[in-house]
């Protein structure tokens, strides 16, 4: 070709400079584990979710909670939200709402009646789940997705346990507990209710079932020795709120006094508040921040008018009257009695000092231990019997539906491996996202939507649902508010500000939207710090 | 129900993408389709802000002109680290003659057109702060002037970096270079010298003046295209780091440039006519010294025998920027949130837009 005057070589691109070699450190994208998602008891791949709701993909952020947890619209009223306490948002402004998102996906499922279809495999295994709480549901549900068939029995009328005879109406709808429940059952599990199992190994055999699934709970309420005067009302809170539930409203008095400091104990004085009690009083011996409760049930108890009786118990109860000791902390934070004494006026007196677990259907049968009043399982959740896995309350662990779900989701893991023959491996868990990782910046300011409130002249006296929920404007603002810790949300900012244009967009369905192009990337590490979910990571070149 | 705007878009429009954004609102570097006009291979150091600040401009000023444009380049680390002969990094027609006279190249090419009758064919200038402020100022001021119809970019990394990171006009007071030692009672470079470009640009009162920094993506697209849409002699005035003789990470390019901005000491403001139409508020103010630490060319500031009372000077000049510029409107800072309803995404660029 001829050449302009002094012009010897053709233009050339820089494209054949490959700077790539100059790198000593590589950018790759990576999945680490947000807080929530670390968090969840039921495993909830929180942001994914999320995720998926904040371009209004309802129904498939729905379907990812579904993934691992069958009870959304239960869980988006009950659960104590560890996730939130956890989200990385909290060093911005306030915690993602991630309860009430997933409250309002699970309403939309109900009213719009998304469902999960029945296997399309069958295993021909049989299981047989004792017991129709959360942590039963929960493993009947990922068992009958695993293609087996699944048969529950539960001693009570309706299925629900503590769901329905532990938790009260205002916090936990009825309509809302049995339709997904339904969902469940109209999967193809079968429910045999007011059926009690009585042995286990007798019902395993005769109902040819391969393994069995005990999720009985801890429904008898703990005793303590009260001396007490003739005639004096003394009930377990239990027994109470499962009345509730049976019909016959519990006479409890005008003044009415709880002893206990859990979250049954305040579910249990809001429930007198609502029976037309006019003075519920907690009495617990420790202090407010050594109280089991969670804190939005104290919370919401007070704003009722429950009143708190702190560091105080109940020596002696006559009809009308209790006597009270007060404590005092010692230096190891036990309550040690003082020896000075005060009367509270009482109609009735309510334990709520815990529950026990009914463990009948388990005598005589081999390998079986107890501990404490619990079954101890494996890592597997199986009982020292092969065969009979445990989870839920009857279990050592804390005694929350959401701790009940993740177990129900684990037992019924390792169960579909057993009855295969096999071992389930927990995928190896990523790294957990610290706030430090990532870039806060790219963040808009947004304040935290807040769920309506009922008044509280209307929670004192019905058992409406107390915490409303979020209308579809405020659930996507709610969503859109995850910072989508750990993992690429594409927003695309690798891709701009790398000054070497090495950052390539790759098809969707590749497991990133994006690659880095080695032959120019000279490991600068601008995407990595730019990044504002810290999805990118630097790690050394090897030579 | 609490009233909640609906226009939230968890990035807003600080990140470059954002798929919850309409693809318009999206910059053009989100685009898998922009030009690239500086492409790969090139010879830049490990994070240049240069590099990038000139990808995000003239891509800008690619999208505005639809791709119809040419560059004139000043020589300078953007000149060397792009063409080293025969190669070139440059997706678009560009010129390199001398150090000092980009402008008038420039401006040539623009009369050049003008003669051909190609009115849609548009002119950019280039060139680092040495061959803007310094060695081009008397061809930039004609440029001005004459108002010619072209845009002219300063990239200013605030020395002469290609020679080995030599003082210019526009280097900071206090600041290291090969020039400037850190030693004696008054270290680093004097205060009270050099200038700052925009605002004598401003002095020409020709139709546009605007500063920006790599830290804000969005601002340089707005700016540049802003600027396309208008004729005569317009200035953008970008900062951009140079990790080498700033003395920071390379990853920390953007990061850095970000914090001049939110201490102040670098005001982002628009102008016409001579006249500062707005500013840019900072977002999350921080001292001048979050933005000094990270630098090695401010290190004689801290530690034993580090020099508080030059920090505390740098501050008061930060302060009396973001009092000038209005850089902290009524004494609040910028609240995202607050203009959600009324603008596009996430109420940026509220005011004057």
């Amino acid at each position: 070709m001829e050449k302009p005057f002094a012009i010897t070589l053709d233009v050339g691109s820089s494209l054949a400079n490959k700077t790539g070699s100059w790198r000593t450190e590589r950018a790759e994208y990576v999945h680490r584990i947000p807080p929530c998602a670390d968090a969840c008891p039921a495993g909830e791949n929180v942001q994914q979710w999320l995720y998926r709701a904040e371009d209004g993909g309802y129904e498939a952020a729905w379907r990812t909670i579904m993934e691992e947890n069958p009870l959304p619209a239960v869980m988006g009223r009950v659960c104590y939200h560890p996730c939130e306490t956890a989200c990385n948002r909290t060093h911005l402004d306030a915690a993602v709402g991630i309860n009430s998102v997933e409250r309002f996906l699970g309403d939309a499922a109900i009213e719009l009646g998304w469902t999960v279809p029945e296997p399309a495999h069958h295993s021909g295994k049989r299981v047989l789940v004792v017991g129709a709480g959360p942590s039963g549901l929960s493993a009947a549900y990922h068992l009958r997705r695993a293609g087996h068939e699944v048969t529950i029995r539960d001693a009570g009328p309706v299925a629900g346990g503590m769901m329905r005879f532990g938790i009260p109406q205002y916090r936990l709808p009825r309509d809302v507990l049995d339709a997904d429940v339904r969902r469940i059952v109209d999967m193809g599990v079968e429910l045999e209710l007011n059926h009690h199992v009585g042995n286990v190994l007798e019902e395993k055999s005769s109902g040819g079932f391969d393994a069995v699934f005990l999720a009985v709970g801890a429904g008898i309420g703990r005793r303590a020795y009260i001396p007490a005067g003739d005639s004096a009302r003394i009930l377990d809170a239990v027994s109470v709120l499962h009345s509730m539930e049976t019909g016959e409203r519990p006479l409890l008095g005008r003044r009415v006094a709880v002893y206990g400091g859990g979250n049954t104990a305040m579910d249990v004085a809001r429930t007198a508040k609502r029976l037309g009690a006019t003075d519920a009083v907690v009495v617990y011996r420790r202090t407010r921040d050594r109280m089991p409760a969670h804190d939005v049930e104290v919370e919401e108890a007070l704003e009722e008018g429950v009143l708190m009786k702190w560091l105080s118990t109940v020596k002696h109860a006559d009809p009308g009257t209790l006597l009270l000791e007060r404590m005092e902390l010692d230096s190891t934070g036990f309550p040690q009695p003082t020896g000075e004494f005060e009367e509270l006026e009482a109609d009735s007196l309510i334990l709520a000092l815990g529950q026990e677990a009914d463990l009948a259907l388990l005598d005589g049968v081999p390998g079986i231990a107890v501990e404490d009043g619990v079954v101890r399982v494996d890592a597997t959740m199986m009982t020292g019997h092969p065969g009979i896995f445990a989870g839920g309350d009857m279990v050592p662990a804390e005694r929350t539906v959401t701790v009940g779900v993740g177990h129900g989701k684990k037992a019924a893991r390792h169960i579909d491996a057993w009855l295969r023959g096999a071992t389930y491996e927990r995928p190896p868990r990523h790294q957990l996202v610290t706030f430090d990782m990532l870039n806060p910046w790219y963040y808009a300011d947004a304040p935290a939507s807040v769920r309506p409130q009922l008044d509280v002249a209307r929670r004192r006296s019905t058992f409406d649902e107390v915490v409303g929920g979020l209308d579809s404007r405020t659930a996507l603002f709610e969503a859109r508010r995850c910072l989508s810790c750990g993992n690429c949300f594409a927003c695309d900012n690798c891709y701009g500000v790398c000054p070497d244009n090495a950052v390539r967009k790759v098809q969707p369905g590749e497991p990133y939207g994006y690659a880095i192009d080695l032959d120019f990337c000279k490991g600068c590490g601008m995407c990595a710090a730019e990044c504002p979910a810290g999805a990118i990571e630097m790690l050394p070149e090897t030579v | 129900m609490p009233f909640q705007p609906v226009k939230f878009y968890q990035t807003g429009s600080f990140v470059a993408g954002n798929r919850l954004l309409d693809p318009e609102e999206r910059t053009v570097q989100a685009d898998a389709g922009r030009s690239n006009t500086l492409t790969s291979g090139h010879r830049a150091c490990q994070g240049c802000g240069e590099a990038l600040g000139a990808r995000y401009a003239l891509d800008a000023a690619m999208r505005a002109t639809q791709n119809r444009l040419i560059a004139a380049n000043a020589t300078g680390c953007l000149e060397v680290f792009s063409t080293p002969y025969p190669e070139t990094s440059w997706q678009l027609p560009w010129m390199h003659s001398l150090f000092g006279n980009a402008p008038a190249v420039a401006t040539g090419i623009a009369a050049a057109l003008r003669v051909k009758g190609r009115a849609d064919v548009r002119v950019v200038g280039q060139a680092g702060d040495g061959g803007t402020v310094d060695i081009g100022l008397g061809c930039l001021s004609g440029m001005f002037e004459r108002n010619d119809d072209v845009l002219f970019i300063c990239y200013d990394n605030e020395a002469y970096m290609n020679t080995g990171v030599q003082r210019s006009g526009a280097t900071p007071p206090a600041a290291r270079t090969a020039t400037t030692a850190a030693v004696g009672s008054e270290p680093g470079n004097v205060f009270g010298t050099g200038k700052f470009l925009p605002l004598i640009a401003m002095a020409h009162e020709i139709p546009y003046v605007a500063t920006a920094t790599i830290a804000d993506l969005h601002d340089i697209e707005y700016k540049v295209e802003r600027a396309m849409s208008m004729h005569g002699a317009r200035y953008l005035h970008l900062l951009v780091t140079c990790p080498l003789g700033w003395g920071c990470e390379s990853s920390q390019s953007i990061e850095v440039a970000r914090l001049a901005t939110q201490c102040g000491l670098f005001p982002v403001f628009e102008a016409e006519h001579g006249s500062v139409i707005a500013s840019t508020k900072i977002r999350r103010r921080v001292s001048v010294e979050e933005y000094l630490r990270p630098q090695k060319r401010f290190a004689h500031l801290f530690g034993p025998g580090g020099r508080p009372d030059v920090i505390a000077h740098l501050q008061r000049i930060a302060d009396q920027r973001i009092a000038r510029f209005g850089l902290i409107e009524g004494g609040h800072l910028d609240n995202d949130g607050a203009h959600a309803e009324t603008n596009g995404a996430d109420g940026r660029h509220a005011g004057a837009r």
